[in-house]
Formats: structure tokens, C-alpha cells, sequence
């Protein structure tokens, strides 16, 4: 007696068709609208409470966020982060290269660099590139037992700007070489014997087979680096150097407006963090070519899906890819 | 007739470790000849096979391909190991083939077969690019050209691989496993590429699971269990007549 229950009809399943598309109807979900309402509404009261505050004068943050002493600022700013950016990224490069290298003093003397710039403070380290000359009037190179001997007075090699450049630019290069250091070994081992057994040179591999697979891991935690950077510059303030934070706080103590020129510095921190992060998410979209089969959508593409459909994509791939391992 | 052996082996040894993973391989492979290796996994075929192109360095013995001693120079009774730049440039006198393609993923199938004749033998991108384009339409992916290795199936980048290797004019290729990673339906293609090199007099020594293959292209089979040779001899004969206990096991299991 086996009788077979029939389940619930499927709509238009006639022999041979398709049955009709599932059209249900969405399960709801009243908490979520709950907690938006509760966190929108505890933000919305913090920005109020600020830009209400009774003593706090938006006329002069308004004045001054285009200044041109403000603008000069930003620019030391920028030439600020690009120049250490360049000094930790390439450094850093070449202290991850030599800490995996054979040969043990090289590998020691990497260890012993990033030992030394990570576990002292960067406010510490631009300190001592601004006072060196207390201690090292001159500064030279030459070659022992030769006439061949450059000197110059340490206060004119190093003005304010280096001493920040290299405080800032040595320590990053400490964070870097970390950095491309977990790249280079995120890289299967394959890649390496696939390419020695083409007859390529150790060096050859590392530039044109690791490193290019390696940036897929280095350049997240590089941009991270970079817009860190940005922020920290302003400890050139020590320095005297005239970046954004240093011209803001020179007018505020001329002024007394301290937080508005504070609010000014923000607003142009913010901004500027904003672009590289932009900037970070297309560089990571380029070195994600040959991991994904299709690039991941831009943020505009998934935007105006949202829009169309009313739900978020997955996240990005480029995330996904980063940190899962590559499935030949 | 006294033809220098392709690679020849005396007595090479190599340990990882305490582990002895070859003991003792003696052998020989003539140009022009198919070698096979057969036998369980672990028993030491592919780290003799990566000892010849020296990705292994062997402890004892002596190994020498096309008449040159492997990553070393005998003067007198002494032995010099050689400099970076000569194992290099021996390297890319030889093919390899791994069982994982190792193809590089940020290279176009082109990409990656013109990158050691442009970075190793210094060649202008035009031959290097004519050759390639030669390369993919002898391994029949000439519609692939621009593809990255994740864009193709498996039995597709198996034979960019070859394709890779060969762009190097090698004068002995390699095979470790090179079907053992693909879908059975994809075997087929890779093995229809190497069929058409060893009818082209390439000399190949191949490790692998293909009995059928290994019969049919093979000149000679040599079965392999931990670390020493058991028995070797025409693939015919050992596959159908095995004389050591070992190989009659082994050959029931797998066959």
C-alpha cells in the first residue's frame, strides 16, 4: 500500500516546462528597522550637540578652510606622506628581500633594522633626526687614507623637512618590510620551482613572478599604511615643519580659535583620506587581474544595483581573494 | 655505438632529513628516449626527477645530464659546486612539467610562455612572441592566447605549461605527474600533446600513473618503490610479465 503524497502543486509545471519563477513573500524583519531608527537617532543627536555647541563659531572654520597659509599646509602634507610613503615602501622592499635571503648577516642585519625602527616611537625617531646636529655638528663621506672626503654641517644637510622625512620614512620602512615580507610568502612555493626550472635568476623570480602575485596581499595593508601616514605626518609639528596640522595650530595660537582651526585640519584630513582610500580600492582591483574570473563590481556598479534591486552584492571579491587561498 | 646518455645516474642518494628518500638510483636514458616511472607515492620519482634539473640537491652519487655533472664541476678528484648563473643556464636547457601546472596567474597564456625566452635567453619580444603563438597552436589553444590560466580548464593549462617549457627549445623534458591533478575526460588532451613531442624525437622522462600511456609512448618503464629501482625494462614486458614481488603488487592494484 504505497500510495504516493502529493506536495503542495508547483504552478504551471506542466510536462516539459519550466515551472514559473518563485515569487515569495520576504520574511520581515522589525528589529533591523528598530536598531537603525535607535542608531540614527543617537548620531543624529552627537552631530547637533556639536555643530550647536554655544561657543563654537562655524564663520571661522569657514574663513579659514580655504587659507592660504591652510593650503600651503596641506601640500607640505602631501609632500610629506608621498616622500616617506617612497622611502618605507622601496626600504622596506628591499629589508623584506634581505630578511628572507640566505645569507645570514643580511638577514640578521634586516632583523636588527626592523628590531630597532619599530620598537622606538616615530615621534622619538623625527626628534632625533631634528637634534642630531646638537650631537653630530658635521656630517660626512669618505673613503679612509684618501683625500677623497665630502663634510657638511649636519643643520644645513638635514633642515626640519628631512629630519621629519626620515623619521617618518625609516620607520615605515620597518612596517613594511612586515608587510611585503608576508607577501613574498604568501606566494605558493610552486611559482618559485616553475620559474627556476625555466632557468630564471633568484632576483628575476622575486621581480617578475613573487612580487607581482605578492602585491595582491601587499597593497591592502599598504594603503591602510598610507592613509595612516597621512595623519601621522602631523607629528612633523615637532619638527617645525609647516604641514597642515603645524599651520593650523600657528593660527589658533594667534587666533585662540582652537577647535575651529582643529575642525579645519579634520575636514581636510578627512578629505584627503577619502581620495586614497578611492585610490586604494581601484590599485587593488587592478592587482587582482588573473586570481578572479571576472573583476569584482566598481562601488558605482554596485550602487546603481542596490538601487535596482534593493539588496547589497556580496562583498567585494577582491576582499574575498585576499585572504582565502587561490582554488586552482 | 657510444652515445652520451641524456641524464645518467650512478648511485645518487638524497635524504630530507633522517628520512632517505632515494637510495641508491642507477640509470640511464638515451636521447631520444621515453623513460616512465611508475611506482607507489613516496617512493622517491618525483625528487629524482627534480634532482635532475637540481630543484633537489643530491647527497651521494653522481648524476649528470647530456655529459655534465648536475650542479657540480669535477676537477681532479675534487668537486666544485657551480655558481648561481651556471645552474641557472643549465636549468633552461631542461623542461619541467609539475603535476600543479604552476602556471603564473598574472600572465596571459602568451604572457607566460614568452617570459624565460625573454628574461633567460634575452630574446627580442617579436620571436619570442612568434615562437609562443607557434607553441599554443601546437598544443591547440591557439584561440586561448590571451587568456589567464584561471580563465582555463585544467587539461587547458597543462598544456600552456608544456607550451612554457618548451619555449626554451629544451633538450630533455620532464614530466612530473602531469595528468595526476586533471578530470579523467581532460587526461586525454594532455596526453595526445605528449604523444606528438615523443613521436618528434623529444627525450622525455615521465612520472606517472598512466599505464596505458606509459605502454603505448614509453621505450622503457622503471618501477620505483622507497628509493631504489625494483625492476625496469621495455614497458610491455614489465607490465605484462613483472619478475619482483613488489611490481606484481603494486601493477594489480593499479591495473
Amino acid at each position: 500500500m504505497t500510495e504516493t503524497v502529493s506536495g503542495p502543486s508547483v504552478p504551471g509545471s506542466q510536462a516539459g516546462q519550466r515551472p514559473e519563477t518563485i515569487k515569495a513573500i520576504p520574511v520581515r524583519h522589525p528589529w533591523r528597522w528598530l536598531s537603525a531608527v535607535v542608531v540614527l537617532g543617537v548620531a543624529a543627536d552627537i552631530v547637533y550637540t556639536i555643530v550647536t555647541a554655544p561657543n563654537l563659531d562655524w564663520g571661522v572654520v569657514g574663513t579659514y578652510l580655504f587659507g592660504r597659509l591652510i593650503r600651503e599646509g596641506i601640500l607640505v602634507t602631501l609632500e610629506l606622506t608621498v616622500l616617506a610613503m617612497l622611502i618605507g615602501v622601496v626600504l622596506g622592499a628591499v629589508m623584506a628581500v634581505m630578511r628572507l635571503s640566505p645569507n645570514p648577516v643580511v638577514s640578521w642585519v634586516s632583523w636588527l633594522y626592523i628590531w630597532f625602527f619599530r620598537g622606538t616611537p616615530v615621534l622619538v625617531q623625527i626628534f632625533f633626526w631634528y637634534n642630531l646636529n646638537i650631537v653630530l655638528p658635521h656630517i660626512g663621506i669618505g673613503i679612509p687614507g684618501t683625500s677623497l672626503n665630502l663634510q657638511a654641517g649636519t643643520n644645513q644637510l638635514i633642515n626640519p623637512f628631512l629630519a621629519a622625512t626620515l623619521g617618518l620614512g625609516l620607520n615605515e620602512a620597518a612596517y613594511m618590510a612586515e608587510i611585503v615580507r608576508a607577501g613574498i610568502i604568501s606566494v605558493e612555493h610552486g611559482q618559485t620551482e616553475a620559474a627556476q626550472a625555466l632557468g630564471m635568476t633568484r632576483l628575476q623570480v622575486m621581480r617578475r613572478i613573487v612580487l607581482p602575485q605578492a602585491m595582491r596581499v601587499i597593497i591592502p595593508p599598504t594603503g591602510n599604511e598610507t592613509i595612516s601616514m597621512l595623519k601621522t605626518s602631523s607629528l612633523a609639528f615637532v619638527a617645525a615643519v609647516p604641514e597642515l596640522f603645524t599651520r593650523s595650530e600657528q593660527i589658533s595660537s594667534a587666533n585662540f580659535a582652537v577647535v575651529e582651526l582643529a575642525i579645519v585640519a579634520s575636514i581636510w584630513y578627512l578629505a584627503m583620506t577619502s581620495i586614497l582610500t578611492v585610490g586604494q580600492y581601484y590599485l587593488e582591483r587592478y592587482f587582482a587581474r588573473g586570481s578572479q574570473r571576472e573583476l569584482p563590481p566598481t562601488p558605482w556598479q554596485r550602487f546603481k544595483k542596490i538601487l535596482f534591486t534593493g539588496h547589497a552584492p556580496p562583498p567585494s571579491a577582491v576582499e574575498a581573494a585576499v585572504s582565502l587561498p587561490r582554488a586552482h | 655505438m657510444s652515445v652520451v646518455p641524456m641524464v645518467k645516474a650512478e648511485a645518487v642518494h638524497k635524504s630530507f632529513g633522517r628520512l632517505e628518500v632515494l637510495r641508491g638510483i642507477d640509470l640511464e636514458v638515451a636521447p631520444k628516449e621515453v623513460m616512465c616511472m611508475i611506482g607507489p607515492s613516496g617512493s622517491g620519482k618525483s625528487t629524482f626527477l627534480r634532482c635532475i634539473n637540481h630543484l633537489e640537491k643530491i647527497d651521494a652519487g653522481r648524476l649528470s645530464v647530456d655529459g655534465e655533472l648536475v650542479g657540480y664541476r669535477q676537477r681532479g678528484n675534487k668537486l666544485y659546486e657551480l655558481p648561481d648563473s651556471e645552474v641557472c643556464r643549465k636549468r633552461s636547457e631542461i623542461g619541467m612539467v609539475f603535476q600543479r601546472f604552476n602556471l603564473f596567474p598574472h600572465m596571459t597564456a602568451l604572457g607566460n610562455i614568452m617570459e624565460a625566452p625573454l628574461m633567460v635567453k634575452r630574446e627580442k619580444g617579436a620571436t619570442a612572441e612568434a615562437r609562443a603563438r607557434k607553441l599554443l597552436d601546437r598544443v591547440g589553444l591557439s584561440d586561448k592566447v590571451d587568456c589567464y590560466p584561471n580563465q582555463l580548464s585544467g587539461g587547458q593549462q597543462q598544456r600552456v605549461a608544456i607550451a612554457r617549457a618548451l619555449a626554451m627549445e629544451p633538450k630533455l623534458m620532464l614530466f612530473d605527474e602531469p595528468t595526476s591533478a586533471l578530470d579523467p575526460e581532460l587526461v586525454g588532451e594532455v596526453l595526445d600533446v605528449m604523444r606528438g613531442l615523443a613521436k618528434d624525437g623529444m627525450t622525455m622522462v615521465v612520472v606517472t600513473h598512466e599505464m596505458g600511456f606509459a605502454r603505448e609512448v614509453g621505450d622503457s618503464l622503471v618501477f620505483m618503490d622507497s628509493g631504489v629501482i625494483v625492476e625496469t625494462g621495455t614497458p610491455r614486458d614489465v607490465l605484462a610479465n613483472p619478475k619482483h614481488e613488489r611490481t606484481k603488487a603494486f601493477l594489480s592494484k593499479v591495473l
